[in-house]
């Protein structure tokens, strides 16, 4: 079945397990993952719940497909209210973990309560029991995987887990599953620590079996898989090199956000960029990339694994890092270089390793560290007050206060606050780039007009994986579009964000959607799941996500006021590139994407809306 | 012609397509846990391995089995455990060098890569040729190309 039908009830208040069956009739309105555990969670929670309060609920979930030989098919969805943004929260993952889950026997494991002391859970197929995991408290997301494997005797079991910014109440903690993929954004990481559960260690092996006609989804499958091999992006640019990809091509379109947005772009983008990570480094005539990877039943394979320069300042006497390890990413390599000047790539890799070691968003940290560089230039953040010079460009700085965040020592424990609370308590809120007080990724949305709409109407805070217009405004998928003129973008950004929502709602990873469009993914639906899954159902599917979202954070206390971008993206014009003398149009993209939707003036989904989808 | 699989670790990018194909093939359920052939992660490296059974020509799990529950399928030159003769004593799995024969609890049998009678799931599935099907007398077939290759006779060429 495309669904296992199982729930796991996990009360770490009680430290009780229960199995309970899917409502099939949710399964139906919301498909999976995103979709089903956001309508679980909404049914479940009050939005005006504490992130870090006992009554906040945890989610893990897959989909449909996770787990079956559909590509990419392994995904799984932490959903919750974010700690960083007060937002709904669902950070995706890759790896292996997800499909295990699944392998398992569950669609999803609701966590509830807090447990009074550090554990962990263990699942090996249906049986699930919570275990002490004191002795794994401070320890690493690495080191707590390589430790229950060997408690476990068993190195197949797959793990997730929080590492020290988790525990420590880093805003914007991530859940690392499998060494070096992540939930990464919104801070699911600090809701877990909240809750003193340290990590879920899974072994599945019932497999996935009874599709609901498992000739045709093969077939549809495999119809998919030729999709993505013969696709330019997917079948050469991605596995080739990796998400990397991008960072000379956004550099050039003079979108790629430098010096906290300062500039759009950064002079030493090509020394970060993938091609230098293919290059031969003078010291040890090695290549900082080692290979790509492939997360579980992925055709693409864009993920990057990498050797650090062994003499490099940053790991000089530290061989725990000398190791092939993931990274360099596009948005880490952004977030960690760009963001604050530093054209160190080595150093770009350490602070992304102490991430994935640490369990923190490279993103939300990279930009954090922007804004405290320019309070830092400023001269409101002093050499005391950060414990060294920090301006913009030091890839020591940087080196240094990722561990310093990762440990919650000293200045770290103001980073860990993110850029909003950081900027916030500062006195210059309006130096924070960021959205719901989740920073931007990579993508300066003076020079991609659509992505800051993308930004501001985002359930999550700020997010390219809500709608990643970039495809359309620069790679011309599926239709080009004029990246630099607001027209035309507020049906772009619905459109794409309702996409969005099924391909998440899938089992399946967002990267597919550059082939791949709801046509290429309906049949594999379809024939896996029962229910009839026609485009139009999913095409209502994907809207009724987006807007079930939005009522859970209107109910929050989000209004039209919380849709919109920091003053410097919309009074400070691009200084260079194709944008030069641009900023964005948010505030005449808004009304019109609020009419698109059907929402009123506020943002407000009508009666009318919510009678078409059924809300 | 007789084939056999050929692997070419460099290719692997461990999406694990290989060990759903293997699963369904015999089991009728996509599950790693169930696969014959397995890909094994040496993160700390870099490198990514898959794993099964080379089909000994002198196959040690053969010769050891006390009731003749392994056959050598004529047509592939696969090994290939006859589950209703096997009692699940496992002295293959003792005897064979590389632990590819493997005992499964749920059956009280073995189970041992087979080729899939000729046409083994994995290598359809694997999307990057690192596991492919080929003449069984020329497996260092590719290698060979590209060291001739290599070969430099642009003078001879040229002349």
């Amino acid at each position: 079945m495309a669904w296992t039908r199982k729930v796991l009830r996990v009360d770490l208040t009680n430290g009780t397990c229960k199995p309970e069956p899917l409502n099939m009739e949710w399964a139906q309105q919301y498909l999976g993952q995103r979709g089903l555990a956001t309508k679980y969670f909404v049914a479940e929670v009050d939005p005006k719940v504490d992130p870090l309060s006992p009554a906040n609920k945890l989610i893990m979930t897959t989909g449909p497909l996770t787990g079956t030989p559909a590509s990419t098919g392994g995904r799984y969805s932490v959903v919750t209210k974010g700690a960083l943004t007060g937002a709904i929260a669902c950070s995706n993952s890759g790896g292996y973990f997800g499909a295990e889950l699944k392998f398992a026997g569950w669609d999803m494991i609701i966590f509830e309560g807090k447990s009074p002391k550090p554990v962990y859970l263990s699942i090996e197929n249906d049986k699930a029991e919570l275990k002490d995991a004191s002795h794994l408290w401070g320890k690493t997301t690495w080191q707590t995987e390589e430790g229950i494997k060997k408690a476990h005797q068993d190195p197949q079991v797959r793990i997730c887990s929080i590492g020290r910014a988790g525990e420590n109440g880093v805003m914007y903690a991530c859940i690392v599953n499998d060494l070096h993929r992540a939930a990464g954004r919104s801070g699911v990481g600090t809701v877990m620590g909240s809750k003193n559960l340290k990590a879920v260690a899974v072994r599945g092996t019932l497999g996935v079996s009874g599709l609901k006609d498992a000739k045709a989804f093969i077939a549809a499958a495999a119809a998919g898989k030729k999709v993505l091999a013969e696709n330019a992006v997917t079948g050469q640019g991605l596995p080739t090199y990796g998400t990397q990809v991008l960072m000379n091509v956004i550099n050039e379109m003079g979108a790629l956000p430098t010096r906290n947005h300062r500039d759009v772009q950064f002079e030493e983008a090509r020394k970060i960029s993938a091609e230098a990570m293919a290059e031969k480094r003078p010291t040890d005539g090695k290549s900082h990339l080692v290979t790509n990877a492939a997360c579980f039943g992925c055709t693409i394979a864009c993920g990057r694994i990498s050797k650090i320069d062994e003499t490099h300042f940053s790991v000089v006497n530290k061989p725990e890092y000398w190791g092939a390890s993931g990274g360099l990413e596009y948005e880490a390599a952004w977030a960690l270089g760009a963001a604050n000047g530093v054209g160190d790539l080595e150093a770009l890799q350490y602070a992304n390793l102490i991430c994935n070691e640490d369990g923190f968003d490279p993103i939300s940290f990279g930009a954090t560290v922007g804004a405290a560089m320019e309070l830092y230039e400023l001269g409101i953040l002093k050499k005391e007050d950060i414990g060294m010079d920090a301006p913009f460009g030091s890839a020591k700085a940087l080196c240094e206060l990722a561990q310093m965040t990762a440990k919650g020592e000293g200045f770290g424990k103001i980073l860990g606050l993110g850029s909003a609370r950081m900027c916030e308590k500062y006195g210059k809120p309006e130096l924070s780039m960021s959205v719901k007080k989740q920073e931007f990724p990579a993508y300066d949305s003076r020079g991609i007009q659509g992505m800051g709409l993308t930004y501001a109407t985002s359930n999550r805070g700020a997010c390219h994986l809500r709608s990643y217009t970039v495809a359309s405004e620069v790679l011309g998928i599926p239709v080009k579009t004029d990246p630099l003129v607001t027209e035309g973008k507020a049906e772009l950004v619905k459109a794409f964000q309702d996409a969005t929502a099924v391909f998440d709602s899938a089992g399946l990873c967002i990267f597919t959607s550059f082939a791949w469009s709801l046509a290429d993914i309906q049949p594999q639906i379809d024939a896996a799941c029962e229910g009839g899954w026609t485009m139009e159902k999913l095409g209502e599917v994907g809207e009724r996500i987006y807007n079930m979202e939005r009522l859970f954070n209107n109910a929050a206390g989000f209004t039209a006021k919380d849709d919109d971008l920091p003053p410097r993206l919309k009074t400070e014009p691009a200084k260079t590139g194709p944008a030069k003398g641009l900023v964005n149009g948010i505030d005449k993209m808004r009304p019109e994407y609020y009419q698109v939707r059907g929402w009123d003036a506020n943002g407000v989904p009508t009666k009318d809306t919510l009678g078409r989808l059924k809300l | 012609m007789q084939k056999s699989l050929h692997i070419d670790a460099n290719k692997c990018t461990g999406c694990l397509q290989c060990e759903m194909a293997c699963s369904y093939e015999n089991y009728g359920v996509f599950n790693p846990a169930k696969s014959r052939i397995k890909i094994f992660n040496f993160e700390h490296e870099g490198r990514k391995v898959p794993y099964t059974c080379t089909q000994c020509a002198e196959a040690w799990c053969l010769n050891a089995c006390p009731v003749d529950a392994i056959r050598v399928d004529v047509a592939t030159g696969a090994k290939v455990v006859n589950e209703s003769t096997c009692v699940g004593c496992k002295v293959c799995t003792i005897a064979c060098p590389f632990g590819t024969v493997n005992y499964v609890a749920d059956t009280g049998k073995v189970q041992k890569c087979d080729l899939c009678g000729g046409d083994p799931a994995c290598a359809t599935a694997c999307p990057t040729g690192a596991i492919t099907y080929v003449d069984a007398d020329w497996t260092g077939l590719d290698k060979m190309r590209a060291w001739a290759g290599k070969t430099d006779n642009a003078t001879r060429a040229s002349a």
